[in-house]
Parts: structure tokens; sequence; C-alpha cells
């Protein structure tokens, strides 16, 4: 085969850049929109991303067959908890203590590195899952684009949690396993920080 | 694998720009000002943030488990002194702490002395409980405290993360003495900063 030649690559660059067609730039024209709004609403909501990555850091950590568990769990409660949010008429909130809770014990399971069994990995699992899409969907409600939106949401729930399980259950070295437990830490630390604002703000902290 | 050329580079990178999107520089208006400045607020102050190095280099220097027990416990123990901002506990003399924190850890470290793990945590959970009553309960009217929140224990947790890589030097004979020198730098300024709250 003939080496490139510079030149000629960076002329064929430009001149396919100048030629190139119109962007599709409105995503709601490929029917691709609501994939994407769910994705990024997924990824860009804290309270919904860092539990999925404390429950993925911790099935890792326990295992292959604790990933697969959690990871097919956690998928399925939260598509199945967004279609019956779907059916609620008021859209439901997630209460900052409540995610502040949630990130100090899953961050505490995590730093911790504590050796659950199956089923209660599985149960939080399940709950986490849930709950997050019994708000998810609540907020979204019944309509075509909701439910596109919602799976958007879910496979990127299932893409994250497998790949983080997988990363970490791979992991053998001594310090590479104790810096996942500091992530743990993090997230507790960032869930107790939370449970202050949460008092301060006033009210009932739970 | 064949390198690639400079030619190619600049071609790739062009076709790059073309493909650009559109980027969000003022993210004064979103919630991501929230991360920014709980990430802001550790690194903000020269006090805190030669006592969260000197926490990664005592660290480094006691070797396993404490390298990575007292960066865990920092963090924890600090935010349970935000915690006490946030139920109106007082606690007095923070100021005092703070540059106290720099003195004796700082000494710790140009020492390298080696107390049992368990005093060791026990000596940086009580200045963390200092520095997080200083910093922590002081979240901007509008912010999101959760990003807030996170952004500050990742900087806290970066700092002494940036200790810990520094102390990797120990391994070598001019490392260990270095580690000792700076120790003694932040001693010294941690005798300044406790000037500066007696001046």
């Amino acid at each position: 085969m003939r080496r490139n030649n510079p030149i000629r690559v960076l002329i064929t660059g430009l001149a396919a850049a100048l030629f190139a067609g119109p962007v599709q730039a409105h995503l709601n024209a490929t029917g691709l929109g609501p994939v994407y709004d769910g994705v990024l609403h997924f990824l860009t909501s804290p309270e919904d991303l860092v539990p999925v990555i404390a429950l993925s850091l911790l099935a890792g950590l326990r295992g292959a067959d604790f990933g697969r568990r959690t990871v097919f769990t956690l998928s399925c409660a939260w598509i199945l908890g967004s279609l019956a949010g779907m059916g609620i008429v008021s859209i439901l909130n997630l209460h900052p203590a409540w995610s502040a809770l949630s990130f100090m014990l899953l961050g505490g399971l995590v730093l911790s590195n504590a050796r659950l069994p199956l089923w209660v990995l599985t149960t939080l699992a399940g709950m986490t899952g849930a709950v997050h899409g019994l708000i998810n969907g609540s907020g979204v409600g019944w309509s075509g684009a909701g439910i596109v939106a919602l799976l958007g949401i879910t496979a990127t729930v299932f893409v994250l949690s497998a790949l983080l399980a997988a990363f970490v259950t791979s992991l053998k070295a001594h310090w590479a396993r104790i810096s996942v437990r500091v992530a743990g830490s993090w997230i507790a630390a960032t869930g107790i920080l939370m449970a202050g604002w949460a008092w301060q703000a006033g009210g009932p902290l739970f | 694998m064949r390198p690639s050329t400079p030619a190619k580079t600049l071609a790739v990178s062009t076709l790059c720009i073309f493909c650009a999107g559109a980027a969000y520089g003022h993210v004064g208006s979103q919630e991501a000002l929230g991360w920014l400045t709980g990430f802001k607020h550790p690194i903000s102050g020269f006090d805190h943030v030669l006592a969260m190095i000197a926490v990664g280099l005592w660290g480094a220097q006691l070797g396993a488990p404490a390298i990575w027990v007292l960066p865990v416990a920092f963090p924890l123990v600090m935010v349970f002194g935000a915690m006490l901002g946030f139920l109106g506990v007082p606690l007095p003399g923070i100021e005092l702490g703070i540059a106290a924190s720099a003195i004796l850890l700082g000494i710790a470290v140009s020492l390298a002395w080696r107390p049992p793990i368990v005093v060791a945590a026990v000596v940086v959970g009580l200045f963390a409980i200092f520095h997080g009553h200083a910093h922590g309960a002081e979240l901007p009217a509008g912010q999101s405290a959760m990003l807030y929140s996170m952004g500050f224990v990742v900087a806290t947790g970066l700092l002494h993360a940036l200790g810990i890589g520094i102390g990797t030097l120990q391994r070598w004979s001019w490392g260990r003495a270095s580690l000792r020198f700076a120790g003694a730098m932040i001693a010294l300024a941690g005798v300044y900063f406790l000037s500066k709250v007696f001046a």
C-alpha cells in the first residue's frame, strides 16, 4: 500500500470539510432527539448518576457475578420504575436529604468494601433503579417521545454500570482497588455535606 | 504502528475544527457554577492547601495503610466539621487550629515522624474538623448544594493525591531529604499563618 502523501491528506480533508452537507443539528428531525435528551439528562444529573456509579463500584469490588446481577437488576428496575412513574400525574422530586442518604450509604459501603450477600446487593440495585426510574418517569409523563427518552436514560444506566463494574472487577492491584474505595469515601463525604445543607435549608430533614 | 506525521496531525486537527460544536464558555448561569465554586474553595486558601498537601506527604512517608487511611479520614472528618458549622456548634480558635495544622503536620513530615496509624489518623482528623468548620459551611446563594459539595470534596481529595504524588520521591534518598525540607517549609508557613492570627 502506498504511503499517504501528507499534502494529499490535507487537501482531501479540507475538500471534504468544504463540501460537507448540512449538519443535523436538530435531532428531533431524525427521531433520535429524545434518546439523546435521555442520555444527557442522566449524565448531567448527579443525583441519578452518582448512586449508579457507587453501586457499580460496589458490585465491581465483589466480582463478576455481583456485577452482572447489579447491572441487569438496576437497568430493569429503572425502566419498570420509569414506566410506572409515567402514569403519575404530579412530578415527583427526590428530597435533597434522600440523595444525601443514598450517597452516604452507597459511598460508605464502597469505602468499607462491604461484603454484602448477593441478594442484598440485588435489593439495593432494584430499589435504587425503581426509585430513580419512578422520579424520571413522573417528570416525563405519557408521550411517545417520553418513552424514547426513558429508553435513552436506561440504556445509559446499563452501559455505564456495565463498563464501570467490569473495569473494577478487572482491577487486581491492591492500590487500584484502594483507589476505588477512596472514591467511595469521596461520595460518602459529599453525602454528609449535602445532609448538612439540607439541615441548614430548614424543614424536615427527611 | 506507524508514527503519525505532523502533516497528518494537522489535517486531522483541521477537520476537527470544522466539526467543533459551540463552546459553553460562560457557565455562570448554569448549575456548573456550584461545582466550580466548591472546587475552588479548598484551593483558594494557601493555609488549607499546604495542610492538605502535608497530609498526602505524611501518608506517603508512613506507607501503607496510612497512605490511604489519612486521605480518606481527612475529607470524612472535614465534612463532619462542616456539619458542626451547619448545626451552629461554635468552635473556638478556628484560624488558630488551621495554622497549628500546618505547623504540626509540617513538623511531622520534616521529622518523618512514625506514630501508630491510629495516632496519625486522630491527629489528621482533629485538624480536619477545623478546616471543615471554616470552609464547609459557605455555600453562596443560588448555587447547587450537591454540586458545591462534590466540587469541595473532589478538590480536597486531589490536593491529598498531589501530596501523595510528591511523596513518591520517598523512594530516593535525595527525595526523602527533599520531603523533609518541604515539611520544614510547610511548618514555617504555618508559623507565618499563626503570626497573622495574632497580628
